[in-house]
């Protein structure tokens, strides 16, 4: 290993490299000028301008004046650190320079970019940007990168279809997992229900997955258990179970939340009284057991859902009424079936599919407004059809409440374990919407399935299948690097008033009541410097934006 | 993009089509055909500045045909890799025309008109298909008008306008606005050509054009001793005529493009192609959401905006979706309608009419709107049967890569996944869900396919 060219005491030697970016840059700003200019200013030794810094070429002549000039500090006047920086950094620790010594300034994005058409001022705007970035890099100090173990054994929290999806694919990748079920059966809400939408039963479909993972020597499935306690960060977490055999402690280095969700019992709905007016899981058991006797069947769509209390939509009651109003026709022909709606939510391809073979086999979609909603009562189903602009009012012998999933009662409880949240709808809520739907913000905590929000059968086993990867890109590298950008706090100043901690988003800040002080995680911190900006005493201090960098940095402005 | 375009294990082979697939799971032969950019990639800077001078311009396809480009271009300005193409079907050096002004300004030396196609063999353990969907063509429906009615656009012709690195910079001005506006700006360049060509006229007899005319006209014109102006006469004063009428026409051109204000009401209509029988009888399932995220957008531009969203169902099906559909609704100024609109046709100010059923009221409305927007089905890649046969997997009914619901992302060829819109329509979280499970799907392959070399 080379011996980093850090800071002595002797005053730093500064490089500053001007990036023409072709003529994204100089096209805009008087580049030669600005090079001259950075000669000038205060411990700057070489200066050099390249027609794009980041080509082969201009990262040879970084390293080369790293070595011949000597340089303790590398400036990079160019695009956005947002793309070049990792680039740039490591080429500075290529030459022997400690990749922290690096600063770069954005001339591009913010400067040639935004002030096209004005190059005097654009120029002058660069040359003080330039000036800034000097006078900070001239207090940076050499930093290294936190490394961490990481264990390859990972905890899955419910054993429903997603859970049981995860835990597969991961003892696929050859990853250990320990998969905690709150009930004393594998399975989940696949249990309770008849048949799939594809006409297969569904708890055979289920148990071939169960089959499959008590086969793996892999897995260890913990049933009629519950997760008491969680510490530690990514990587390195300890997890206590409470099982029926009592307390089982593990160590794992990512966990998954597929704990899923319940339907809403519809009690107060439509004069709901569990045997003429049900709800659609209970619909599944009474097909299960072949216990439908009714001539007329209807099913309300929405019950309990997207109302003003309720407002989500739960994305799989439609295409579960649809399912169960076929099944019956395709049973008892004779049976007359109404689904009464106000959207079918029958996306994708599959699902238009069946609405259009139920129409053909007869089931008749009624759509209601919310405006009027339909009444239960005595027999009778009376609703206001909105195509003849009549109310009409059906005889049924059995009304069947399409009701949504809800969030179970204690996820809440289980997310404050975990430190992740919940949605508005006690859903728990994921990273980013779009782009991470299975992560959660925290690294190493992971999220599939109807606790997420409600999916179907097989869209639970996706994201369970999808989660698997997201831990093994975790866990699958020989250990934990992160960048050395965290808080420190400082312990002789600290007067442990907690101010940071109720700061900081990342739970990484704890109280230690022995020294009665406050102490940073380096691993879950993300050097987002809220306890820095934070703290009264200055104790704490994000490394990289030290006060002193800083307004070194200011001062130069 | 980027995170893809960096990591050390991914190798990126844009512009690049797979020819053949052989092998098993575990143990694939891909031949991979790398088409010819005629620019180097790995001399190529991203500069554009080979851009800049190409004198060829392109319609822009990216822009949905409501911009140009040029020959040597980057399909947009952030794409990865940043490096330009040279798109032969317009480019003159490579259709026999002098040119090769870029091959001069490109200080990185990166442009190669002699580049041939690279044919590439590559060993791989699995493979995943993410080849999407393509939108469905509008004018397969005659009812709607899409070729004859300017004003009538697809959702993706509607997310450029409200791009702001789009053809309007950000403002739904509307396709025949646009026209009138460019028509305007070519008189005005003819003006200004006319105008010279008479100046010139002006300055050799020293004379004003409209004086010349005047007295041209009148027959009060002496040309005696004056050659140059007898032989000249005939000419200033017709291509005076031409100025005057071009002047004119210019005047009423601007009297019309000075009243042009953006789009205000906006109708969008769903399931263009889509559960319909003559073309797609599935639901694409994003289309939904996304009218009413172009709606929410359009209003945010411009509060004036209203919008009605005209469906058989709104299918807000999704996390925060129907929240989100709501609060369009109380706070953008977008109505709901239940209705599959029977026709359009437009009035004499270029305006489209919609043809509807009311459902609430059972009555036939008309309606008139500045901008409709059709909300076009998601339909299957029209080369999935192409692909498919390399690849040796099968379609579904409906032309999407078959899959089993047990196991969703395995196609009917083991060690071969599938994900995204190739799959069947779905939206950005799904697509992305389902992409992280087909990577853990081809990783249990790559791992089950190690450990037997390994034994």
């Amino acid at each position: 290993m080379k011996k980093d060219k850090s800071t002595s005491h002797e005053s730093p030697r500064i490089g500053v490299f001007v990036c023409d970016c072709g003529s994204n840059i100089a096209g805009h700003l008087d580049c030669p000028e600005i090079a001259e200019y950075a000669k000038t200013l205060p411990n700057v030794v070489y200066v050099k301008e390249n027609l794009y810094t980041c080509s082969e070429a201009g990262i040879g002549e970084i390293k080369k004046a790293i070595k011949e000039q000597n340089l303790t500090r590398v400036v990079v006047a160019s695009c956005s650190p947002r793309t070049h920086q990792p680039l740039f950094s490591s080429s500075c620790a290529e030459a022997g320079l400690n990749p922290y010594l690096f600063e770069m300034v954005n001339i591009r994005d913010q400067c040639s970019w935004v002030h096209m058409g004005e190059r005097a001022e654009g120029t002058r705007k660069a040359k003080e940007l330039i000036r800034m970035g000097v006078a900070k890099s001239a207090g940076l100090v050499p930093l290294n990168d936190i490394e961490s173990t990481l264990i390859r054994r990972v905890l899955v929290i419910g054993g429903g279809i997603a859970g049981l999806s995860a835990a597969q694919a991961l003892a696929g990748m050859g990853l250990e997992v320990v998969l905690v079920e709150k009930t004393k059966q594998l399975g989940g809400l696949l249990n309770r229900i008849n048949r799939l939408e594809t006409g297969k039963d569904a708890k055979e479909a289920v148990a071939q997955i169960i089959d499959d993972i008590n086969s793996k020597p892999g897995i260890k499935c913990l049933t009629g258990a519950r997760v008491r306690q969680t510490g530690g960060y990514i990587g390195n977490y300890e997890i206590e179970i409470e099982t029926q055999n009592g307390i089982v402690n593990e160590k794992v280095g990512c966990m998954v939340v597929a704990t899923g969700a319940v339907p809403l019992i519809p009690e107060g709905l439509f004069n709901y009284d569990g045997r003429n007016v049900i709800s659609l899981m209970e619909l599944e058991t009474r097909l299960e057991k072949d216990e439908i006797r009714a001539g007329r069947v209807v099913f309300i769509q929405c019950a309990g859902a997207r109302t003003s209390d309720r407002e989500y939509c739960s994305r799989i009651c439609c295409m579960t009424g649809v399912k169960n109003a076929m099944f019956i026709k395709k049973k008892y022909p004779e049976t007359d079936v109404r689904v009464l709606y106000r959207d079918m939510q029958m996306y994708g391809t599959s699902k238009e599919q069946m609405l259009w073979d139920a129409r053909g086999m007869g089931v008749r979609f009624e759509v209601y407004s919310p405006d009027s909603m339909p009444e239960v009562e005595n027999g009778k189903v009376k609703f206001f059809q909105a195509v003849t602009g009549k109310t009409i009012s059906l005889d049924t012998d059995l009304v069947v409440l399409s009701t949504p999933l809800v969030p179970r009662s204690d996820s809440s409880q289980l997310a404050n374990m975990l430190r992740v949240p919940t949605d508005q709808n006690g859903f728990f809520l994921e990273a980013h919407a779009k782009l991470r739907p299975l992560d959660f913000a925290a690294d190493g905590v992971f999220v599939c399935g109807s606790g997420r929000y409600p999916a179907t059968s097989t869209e639970a086993r996706t994201q369970g299948i999808g989660v698997a990867s997201r831990v093994a890109a975790i866990l699958f590298k020989d250990k934990l690097v992160k960048s050395a950008i965290v808080a420190g706090i400082n312990p002789d100043t600290c007067v442990g008033c907690k101010s940071c901690m109720s700061m900081c988003p990342y739970q990484a800040i704890t109280y230690n009541t022995e020294k009665r002080i406050c102490e940073v995680n380096e691993i879950l911190c993300k050097g987002c410097g809220n306890c820095a900006a934070t703290c009264p005493s200055h104790s704490a201090l994000l490394r990289g934006f030290r006060p002193d960098q800083l307004l070194a940095q200011i001062g130069a402005a | 993009m980027l995170d893809v375009g960096r990591h050390p294990n991914i190798t990126l082979l844009a512009y690049s089509e797979l020819e053949k697939l052989e092998g098993e799971a575990g143990n694939f032969k891909a031949v991979v055909r790398k088409k010819a950019r005629y620019v180097e990639e790995d001399k190529c800077t991203g500069c554009g500045a080979c851009t800049q001078v190409c004198p060829t311009p392109v319609t822009d396809l990216y822009n949905e045909g409501h911009a140009q480009r040029k020959a040597v271009y980057s399909w947009f300005a952030q794409g990865i890799p940043s490096t330009h193409t040279i798109d032969p079907d317009h480019c003159r050096m490579l259709n026999g025309k002098k040119c090769g002004i870029c091959q001069k300004k490109c200080q990185a030396g990166a442009i190669n008109f002699e580049q041939k196609d690279k044919f590439l063999e590559l060993s791989v353990a699995a493979v995943i298909v993410a080849t999407g969907y393509e939108v469905f063509n509008p004018e397969k429906m005659p009812e709607y008008r899409y070729s004859e009615i300017d004003n009538v656009i697809t959702a993706l012709e509607f997310e450029r306008f409200l791009s702001a690195s789009g053809p309007t910079a950000g403002h739904v001005y509307r396709p025949s606005d646009r026209k009138l506006q460019a028509s305007a700006a070519e008189l005005e360049k003819k003006l200004a050509k006319s105008g010279k060509f008479l100046s010139r006229f002006e300055k050799k007899h020293g004379m004003a054009t409209s004086d010349f005319y005047a007295s041209f006209r009148e027959g009060t014109l002496n040309a005696d001793g004056n050659e140059g102006l007898a032989k000249d006469q005939n000419l200033w004063a017709s291509k005076y005529k031409i100025h005057l009428d071009l002047e004119k026409e210019f005047e009423i051109l601007k009297r019309k493009t000075d009243k042009i204000s953006s789009a205000k009401k906006i109708a969008f209509i769903q399931c263009v192609g889509s559960r319909d029988l003559r073309f797609y009888p599935f639901c694409s399932g994003f289309c939904c959401m996304h009218s009413i995220k172009e709606a929410i957008i359009a209003h945010e531009h411009d509060n004036e905006t209203s919008s009605v969203i005209f469906g058989m169902d709104i299918r807000a099906v999704g996390k925060g979706f129907e929240e989100y559909k709501i609060r369009g609704g109380n706070s953008s100024n977008i109505s709901y309608k239940r209705s599959r609109v029977a026709e359009i046709t437009k009035d004499a100010s270029e305006n489209p009419v919609l043809i509807y059923e009311d459902t609430k009221e059972q009555k036939i409305k008309k309606q008139t709107f500045d901008l409709v927007v059709l909300a076009t089905a998601c339909a299957p890649s029209e080369r999935s049967s192409e692909i498919a046969g390399k690849l040796g997997i099968e379609l579904d009914a409906y032309g999407f890569f078959r899959t089993d619901p047990a196991n969703p992302l395995d196609t009917t060829r083991q060690g071969v996944f599938v994900c995204g819109c190739a799959h069947s329509p779905m939206d950005i979280p799904e697509s992305v869900a389902q992409a992280s499970s087909a990577a853990a799907r081809a990783a249990h392959i790559l791992m089950k396919y190690n450990d037997k070399k390994a034994s």
